[in-house]
């Protein structure tokens, strides 16, 4: 009924549409393209790289469409460094990482947000300023704890803060906690449930965009986490994907063909996720992008 | 009676205190324990001469000394922080606003679209300055090889100290995408109706942008332009890989040089000592936009 109401009056407006209307969608689908192609090409540059020959590699003037496809980087990915361990290596911290924030997360930011205590509001603006401090202030003394306790060269230090919380992300389960009705876990606890109960059988349950949500920043942050492998990580067997690739970008300067291929299956996972998650990452995005 | 009413409420005060400590206290030990000790142990070690190896001791303010007075690299990584921050955040404010303001006009594949400006800025900082480095190939990278085609000679932009910078930040825009999400959300939430009164009131497309638009999307782009800032100082992994600080320390960032200074020269009191300056910096720019800009800033009457 609606529905073709609104087509009918689609169809008149169309009609009566004047000359600046079309001039204005042709400038956004203009500008729309430009900006399309440009984000585009570094892509395709990156996935046709990874696919040429090596005199394609280096041609000049360069080659756009590769005449013959060769699977060759991949497999040089793979040999010339242990690329395979790496990955293995990543999703190791990444997996016990994401449990950790979880877990913390959602257990701090209930706290703050659906617990009614004096000191929930101070605190949840301390975590906040918190988010201001450089990773470069806290990373040395870190360094030097984490040495002390003889956590070089594990993953411990790459996993361990995960387990006790996040500002970003207290924040992000707080807003959302904010959205269920405190109704809820008022009429839980005439019923007699203790608050854990409400947390885990009533509140944990709505949350579940919200914590899966936390679930993928958390893994992509340790996926393409730098830094800290750079610092706490020397022995080659332990490293992650993103110092392997490095210190293979170091050794072999100029192999272009397996450097794109390995960069390829680095941003692969990511892509992916995108893909079957696009909401849950959208969500978060605009819920963090202070709203409400 | 009164009494027990007391004692009741007291009492549920207290499962209160019990339940609000016991649910943030993951949240509040990880703030003692990696952010405030190692806040104020790093403005400890910045008196020092802490070098992880050997002895060690209280030097007083010779590290701050030296930094402003015998350092010059100090003032070149500083530069080179602010010339990155200064021009990279609002080119990458603004690219992502056009960008959003274009998606927000009910266009089609409008998801299409969205996809495609948002996935480089989620890509891992260190794939993207692999392909970067290789677009940016003085002979077979893809950038000279457009611009030739245009009838321009391009320079070798990452080992030419004079477009170095300018590389980066043109990477960067690559990743505007983020900051657009969060600009699109916010162009959905502005009324209608004050575009339809305006419109009756005979208001053109750029007063209903300048009247309408911005002043709706004033938190959204002060939010980004504080967050740009935070983020754009702690700049590292794209100059690790793509340049090593140079050519000529042209793109020596400063955190690059916390970095070098910490772990590469082991000089950790001196780092330290840089990166109480650096948290110094971001306090005062963060206070600094809150006085100057949140004035500015329309809440919607909130």
């Amino acid at each position: 009924m609606r529905g073709a109401a609104v087509g009918k009056k689609l169809v008149l407006s169309r009609r009566r549409r004047p000359l600046t209307f079309w001039f204005d969608r042709g400038l956004i689908y203009t500008l729309l393209t430009g900006f399309a192609i440009t984000f585009s090409i570094p892509f395709y540059w990156l996935v046709s790289t990874s696919l040429k020959t090596k005199p394609d590699i280096i041609a000049y003037p360069i080659v756009w469409v590769p005449q013959t496809i060769t699977f060759e980087h991949y497999i040089g990915a793979f040999t010339y460094v242990p690329l395979a361990r790496y990955i293995a290596n990543t999703m190791v911290i990444a997996i016990a990482s994401v449990i950790g924030a979880v877990i913390s997360n959602a257990l701090t930011a209930y706290g703050l947000a659906r617990i009614d205590w004096p000191l929930a509001r101070p605190l949840f603006a301390l975590f906040l300023a918190t988010m201001m401090i450089p990773f470069a202030v806290t990373m040395i003394p870190l360094f030097i704890v984490f040495k002390t306790l003889g956590w070089v060269d594990t993953y411990l230090p790459l996993t361990a803060p995960a387990y006790f919380g996040n500002a970003f992300f207290i924040f992000l389960l707080r807003q959302f906690f904010l959205t269920i009705p405190l109704e809820l876990s008022d009429a839980a606890r005439i019923d007699g449930a203790s608050e854990f109960q409400i947390f885990t059988q009533i509140i944990l349950p709505l949350t579940k965009p919200a914590l899966a949500t936390v679930a993928l920043f958390q893994f992509i942050g340790a996926w393409e986490n730098f830094l800290g492998p750079l610092i706490y990580i020397s022995q080659r067997d332990l490293y992650t994907v993103s110092i392997g690739l490095a210190m293979f970008r170091g050794e072999y300067t100029t192999e272009f063909g397996p450097l794109m291929a390995a960069s390829t299956i680095m941003i692969l996972p990511v892509i992916v996720l995108f893909f079957f998650t696009q909401r849950t990452f959208i969500q978060g995005i605009t819920l963090t992008g202070l709203k409400g | 009676m009164s009494e027990q009413v007391a004692h009741r409420i007291s009492r549920r005060r207290l499962t209160l205190w019990f339940w609000g400590i016991l649910f943030t206290l993951p949240g509040v030990l990880g703030l003692v324990m990696f952010t405030a000790y190692p806040i104020l142990a790093s403005f400890y070690y910045s008196f020092t001469s802490y070098t992880m190896i050997g002895r060690w001791r209280w030097i007083g303010l010779m590290n701050y000394e030296r930094l402003f007075k015998e350092d010059p690299e100090f003032y070149n990584v500083l530069f080179n922080a602010v010339y990155l921050v200064g021009f990279g955040v609002p080119l990458g404010i603004s690219v992502a606003f056009l960008l959003a303001v274009l998606l927000n006009q009910r266009v089609r594949g409008l998801a299409v679209y969205r996809t495609l400006f948002y996935l480089p800025s989620i890509l891992p900082s260190v794939a993207s300055a692999m392909l970067w480095t290789w677009i940016y190939h003085p002979t077979n990278g893809v950038f000279n090889a457009l611009l030739q085609y245009l009838g321009i000679v391009g320079p070798n932009w990452l080992g030419d100290p004079a477009w170095a910078k300018p590389s980066l930040i043109l990477m960067n825009l690559w990743g505007a995408g983020g900051f657009m999400l969060i600009f699109l959300a916010g162009l959905q939430d502005v009324p209608q109706e004050l575009y339809d009164a305006a419109m009756v009131d005979g208001a053109g497309r750029w007063a209903k942008f300048r009247h309408i638009t911005i002043p709706f999307m004033s938190p959204y782009l002060f939010f980004a332009l504080v967050t740009g800032l935070i983020h754009g100082f702690q700049y590292f992994a794209p100059v690790y890989i793509m340049t090593g600080g140079d050519p000529v320390r042209s793109t020596a960032v400063y955190v690059y040089y916390i970095w070098e200074n910490g772990f590469f020269f082991l000089r950790m009191g001196y780092a330290s000592a840089l990166a109480w300056i650096l948290f110094v910096i971001i306090a005062l720019c963060t206070i600094a936009i809150f006085g100057s800009v949140s004035r500015r800033v329309y809440y919607g009457g909130r």
